[in-house]
């Protein structure tokens, strides 16, 4: 355990943060009881709580959250798009989303309390990375239904900071603003960062044109390593935080100033560690899929998230910096087959509804993921099947060009696509693999 | 008056033209004449060959992707402006090409073209009621034995 701060040891919310842990505890309960009363409006849950009589009044300690069902990234797309809203349409703030596993998103909503909290946990991570509110901050994530964008932004504007709501993509005028309105913070993915870094250490950049002192990354996997490449290439330090979509947004877990894990919010969340294959708990310190309760959210309730991401839940005791909650590890991997590429959440699901837009018939295919730069590239090899071929050139690129763009329109990403001759893909007995990740994520 | 062409799907990577080749030839399948359309990742072989059921099922058998199209194959005087008479005909009728390729059987010989048209009815009428000289697949056969 890291027992001196990297920078200024500052708490955002001590009176949560810093609550003695008895009292933690039975705000957690308090909450869960009044989430389970929330989630009795659903009828996902509505169902479930019948089949196994749970009342809000059944939940009497923080154990009895064994009892409540699991929750599925595919129940969202079974109710989809709106079958967790437990407030009435009138009084929802916002809608976010994120990628469903085929064609269509996975909406969340926000009441006003719910943006209102979420800005707040936002703010906790933000500061204790350095954030002051005489700072200027750049976020280079796409503002739109990604929560990244909108998440960072409500919890800068609470900070009082000032925001260049600069959105994503074009490398020159994101390092041209930098250089001629010197934020100190910049809001990006790592593997942006590290784009950015290369032109930067590359000389195109004079370093010393650039005021940034602090990036706090988001968005996907990263890893130690990357951490001490950009600190050291970039000359600022690095922080990681947690969350999800399903679950809120970002907030749900970040890094304090000591960067001993990232603090699990949880007056918010409950967080639980199972084995992906039994369900049963795992005692702290083992890894095993994260599973995610979100206590106060009044619009879409969610009970039990499984979050197919792979952590653990340190179980070294209490951090110097004074907050009473627990850490969790850094994401280390997935138990399904999603992919993180440039930020964006991918579905092999999503390439093979796109391919049956095309075609009737989806061929066989794989999809290859590589970092041959800084950025991720994707290419989907695809087998010619006899449907989809054609003795015609135009025939054959219009062909390969509706599936880009069938992909582009599903993921919001642009892949290459890679027409191979039949039966030359790998095939896998059982359950299909069909990706190959060349990045070395080292996860 | 159409002659059948096999099409076949093709990476474009060192020795996979050889591949194809080396099936019809211990199949003991003559390819009459080729033409390969090419990106820089895959590519299109087209063929003529005079038994192309058989060379359609050995492919298939080998694992192509394979497909059967009509094209007209029409001769040209071997000399210039041979072809620009041919297209304004074709031009003339208001009919597209999709592609071309042209062989000669042997030195000295009149040329064949091979075309894939929009409208194949509608440019063999205009070529033939031209005097044109549009091969069927005995007459095309007939003149590669000579």
């Amino acid at each position: 355990m890291n027992t001196k701060p990297i920078v200024e040891n500052r708490v955002w919310q001590p009176e949560f943060e810093c609550m003695p842990r008895k009292e933690l505890e039975a705000l957690q309960v308090k909450r869960l009881r009044e989430a389970v009363q929330r989630a009795q409006k659903v009828p996902f849950y509505q169902q479930r709580f019948a089949e196994t009589k749970i009342t809000p009044e059944s939940i009497q300690s923080l154990d009895d959250i064994r009892r409540l069902p699991f929750t599925l990234k595919a129940d969202f797309r079974d109710n989809y798009p709106l079958g967790f809203l437990a407030i009435p349409r009138s009084e929802v703030s916002r809608y976010q989303g994120t990628s469903g596993t085929t064609g269509k998103p996975t909406w969340t909503a926000y009441s006003k309390a719910d943006v209102a909290h979420w800005a707040d946990l936002c703010a906790r991570f933000l500061v204790s990375g350095g954030l002051r509110s005489d700072h200027t901050v750049q976020i280079s994530f796409g503002f739109g239904l990604f929560t990244g964008g909108f998440g960072l932004h409500n919890g800068i504007q609470r900070v009082g900071a000032a925001i260049i709501p600069i959105s994503s993509g074009n490398s020159e005028r994101q390092l041209m603003t930098m250089q001629d309105m010197r934020p100190e913070i910049l809001i990006c993915t790592p593997s942006y960062a590290l784009k950015l870094m290369d032109t930067i250490i590359g000389g195109s950049v004079d370093r010393t044109s650039i005021a940034l002192e602090h990036a706090h990354f988001g968005g996907e996997p990263w890893t130690e390593d990357m951490r001490t490449r950009i600190e050291d290439g970039l000359k600022i330090r690095c922080w990681n935080n947690y969350g999800m979509a399903e679950c809120g947004g970002p907030g749900i877990s970040g890094e304090c100033a000591y960067r001993n894990g990232m603090h699990i919010q949880e007056d918010h969340y409950i967080f639980e560690v199972v084995d992906p294959d039994t369900l049963e708990p795992l005692p702290d310190g083992e890894r095993g899929e994260l599973v995610v309760t979100p206590l106060c959210r009044e619009a879409f309730p969610v009970l039990r998230y499984r979050t197919r991401d792979i952590g653990y839940i340190y179980n070294d005791g209490f951090c110097p910096c004074g907050r009473t909650t627990r850490r969790m590890s850094r994401i280390l991997g997935r138990t399904d087959d999603m992919l993180i590429i440039r930020g964006v959440n991918v579905f092999p699901s999503q390439i093979e509804t796109a391919l049956m837009r095309v075609d009737a018939v989806a061929p066989h295919y794989m999809i290859e993921v590589s970092r041959p730069a800084a950025l991720d590239e994707v290419t989907v090899h695809i087998e010619m099947n006899p449907g989809m071929f054609s003795d015609s050139m135009r025939e054959m690129q219009s062909i390969r060009a509706s599936i880009a763009q069938a992909i582009a329109s599903i993921t919001g990403l642009h892949m290459h696509i890679n027409l191979v001759q039949p039966n030359t893909l790998e095939r896998f007995e059982g359950k299909s693999r069909r990706v190959k990740d060349l990045r070395n994520l080292g996860c | 008056m159409k002659i059948q062409q096999i099409s076949l799907f093709l990476e474009n990577k060192p020795g996979h033209l050889s591949a194809i080749c080396r099936t019809l030839a211990n199949a003991k399948i003559n390819i009459v004449t080729l033409s390969l359309a090419d990106t820089q990742q895959f590519g299109i072989v087209r063929l003529i060959v005079e038994d192309w059921q058989r060379a359609q099922k050995m492919l298939e058998a080998a694992g192509y992707v394979v497909n059967v199209r009509e094209v007209v194959a029409v001769t040209v005087a071997d000399r210039p402006g041979g072809m620009a008479e041919l297209l304004d005909i074709v031009c003339t009728a208001d009919v597209n090409i999709e592609y071309m390729y042209a062989f000669t059987f042997h030195h000295g010989q009149e040329s064949v073209l091979v075309f894939r048209f929009d409208n194949p009815d509608k440019a063999i009428a205009a070529l033939k009621a031209a005097g044109r000289d549009v091969l069927d697949a005995v007459s095309l056969f007939s003149r590669h034995v000579e």
